[in-house]
């Protein structure tokens, strides 16, 4: 057995036996983040609480929630709801979180996009950010079906139906999936295993991962200046702080980090208190049923545009688009032709492309909420035609780009 | 130890290892499949005799609705080939009988007696009174579930003779 000294201090006692000053430095300490980053860095901070506030709740719910197919609705709409004391506050904390966090999802994304945080070496934190986006997709699928009301019956039948893959008509894969002929007591326990346990596990493990894709690289800039952190670094131990580029992450940078989490979560129980409605969907509040379906089938609003891909062709070219509009982000670091990690401002037509993608799917995500009919289908169409002709051109005009 | 012995010694617990982890994804497949009382609670006996002309039945087989239309004389005599190809009759009535889930994405579409043809609120699909789909999205005809004529019922999830028939002349893909 190794030698111990006695130790003078909990710290120290840790210290020899757990390495948390190490981990400490490691970690915080002399984890090093360039200064000139603004508050669209702090979302991934944003993400992680958000992510936590999911967890807590989520536990809180799991305490009284029943996975049966005759008890799942009363549970959530009368128990927790009613009787439970605050079972309102984790319900309604959790749903909200579960549509806000795909606001900053999208938002961190779009960050990444915009000053071409997802090249030159930080392919990985890309590829890892967009497995976690598929993986919060199927946590909140999976966790819409669980209260066991008529969208979620509903969206369960038609996103299960998907994998029938279209003219194939696979549909013992669709039986296999759901362990029945429709929705019932197999899928309602199966996807409540994958929320309560499976999925969260690999969130997990997939932030892990796109954290430590973080460590080689680091972090991008405002200005995509290629930093030496080791000469920074330096400086900055050597106590020169004014004169270098970067700062540690604690606990310099983390007091911004906070500030930025402290004003987001005042927006987040805002809509806790006062419009949580938006995260519930009225057609829910009515148990699943299936004999009826609802008159207008959509999903949350942070898959409509996705959906409104799918909703435009006929079934087969439907579900070819719908595939291709899930996998397509994750190709990025390789269609973008140009070496230039800098700012979309400065790119020329990039910077064109960036815009109309962010518009596109603004307007592919009303239509989709819209009903399929007259000029909303034409919109549609169009919009989806635009979102699929954008990617193709995306090799080509990053390609023409002058190196800056 | 030498080389040699360490390759067998790798080869022979990568063999094992494979082996396990062949059977534990067959156990993990099968477990997901759907349980023998799903399986044995597949099977519906409907009542037709009851049934009246161009009003829609919808009946619950597999969890899903199923619709049963006993068509009026005119409709009869109106058929094309098509559209009588898909008649399952019993005794000397004709009817249409089909999963009543749209095959687009899977909505249920409203019997419009007055029209007598399908409407489909979710997308705008609309399907003849036999279950053809005449606007799109839905890519194909409504689906006939496997059925057996006995006396005046219709068991579904049994093939019968009519059935295999229809399956033989392509009317059901």
């Amino acid at each position: 057995m190794a030698h111990f000294e006695k130790a003078n201090s909990l710290n120290e006692w840790l210290d020899q036996r757990l390495a948390v000053n190490t981990l400490r430095r490691v970690l915080a300490k002399e984890y090093w983040i360039p200064k000139d980053i603004n508050f669209l860095w702090a979302m991934g901070m944003v993400l992680a609480v958000t992510f936590g506030i999911l967890l807590v709740s989520g536990i809180f719910l799991l305490m009284y929630y029943q996975p049966n197919v005759a008890t799942a609705f009363d549970s959530v709409n009368y128990t927790i709801m009613q009787e439970v004391e605050f079972g309102w506050l984790w319900r309604h904390v959790h749903a909200v979180a579960a549509s806000v966090v795909f606001l900053i999802i999208y938002i961190h994304m779009f960050t990444g996009i915009y000053y071409g945080s997802y090249k030159k070496g930080r392919e990985m934190i890309w590829i890892s950010g967009m497995l976690l986006f598929v993986a919060f997709s199927a946590e909140a699928f999976s966790g819409y079906m669980l209260p066991w009301g008529q969208m979620s019956y509903w969206a369960g039948m038609v996103i299960t139906n998907l994998f029938s893959l279209g003219s194939l008509e696979v549909n013992s894969l669709v039986e296999w999936i759901r362990g029945d002929y429709v929705p019932a007591q197999a899928f309602l326990d199966r996807f409540f295993m994958l929320h309560v346990l499976l999925i969260p596990l690999a969130i997990l493990a997939l932030i892990g991962i796109h954290f430590g894709a973080l460590r080689i690289p680091h972090v991008n800039n405002q200005k995509g200046e290629e930093i030496d952190f080791k000469v920074e670094a330096e400086k900055y131990k050597a106590g020169n702080k004014a004169a270098s580029k970067v700062i540690a992450f604690a606990n310099d940078f983390m007091s911004k980090d906070m500030f930025v989490v402290a004003v987001y979560l005042l927006f987040f129980f805002y809509l806790v208190f006062w419009h949580f409605n938006f995260a519930m969907d009225p057609v829910n509040f009515d148990p699943a049923d299936g004999l009826v379906t609802p008159a207008h089938i959509y999903p949350e609003w942070y898959f409509l545009w996705s959906y409104e891909i799918l909703r435009p062709f006929s079934k087969d070219i439907g579900l070819i688009a719908f595939g291709f509009a899930q996998v397509i982000f994750f190709l990025l670091p390789f269609l973008d032709r140009s070496p230039n990690a800098v700012p979309a401002s400065r790119r020329g037509a990039f910077m064109l492309w960036f815009w109309i993608m962010v518009v596109d799917m603004i307007v592919l995500t009303a239509m989709g909420k819209l009903p399929p009919e007259g000029i909303f289908s034409t919109i549609g169409l169009v919009a989806a035609v635009v979102f699929i002709a954008l990617w193709v051109a995306l090799p080509f005009i990053t390609k023409l780009e002058k190196k800056c | 130890m030498n080389q040699t012995r360490r390759g067998f010694m790798g080869k022979a617990f990568g063999a094992v290892a494979g082996v396990g982890a062949v059977g534990a994804l067959y156990a993990m497949k099968k477990s997901w499949d759907p349980l023998p009382s799903v399986k044995a609670a597949g099977f519906t006996t409907i009542d037709v005799s009851a049934c009246v002309a161009n009003k829609l039945i919808v009946e619950k087989w597999r969890g899903k609705p199923i619709f049963v239309l006993k068509k009026t004389a005119e409709m009869v005599a109106s058929q094309n080939e098509e559209q009588a190809a898909r008649d399952i009759v019993v005794g000397d009535d004709h009817f249409m009988i089909a999963i009543g889930l749209c095959t687009h994405l899977g909505c249920i579409p409203a019997y419009r007696e007055d029209k007598k043809d399908f409407k489909c609120a979710c997308h705008g699909g609309e399907f003849d009174f036999a279950g053809i789909d005449t606007l799109a999205p839905p890519p194909s005809p409504l689906v006939i579930p496997p059925f057996k004529i006995t006396g005046n019922s219709v068991v579904l999830g049994e093939e019968g003779p009519e059935y295999k028939k229809m399956k033989e002349s392509g009317v059901i893909a």
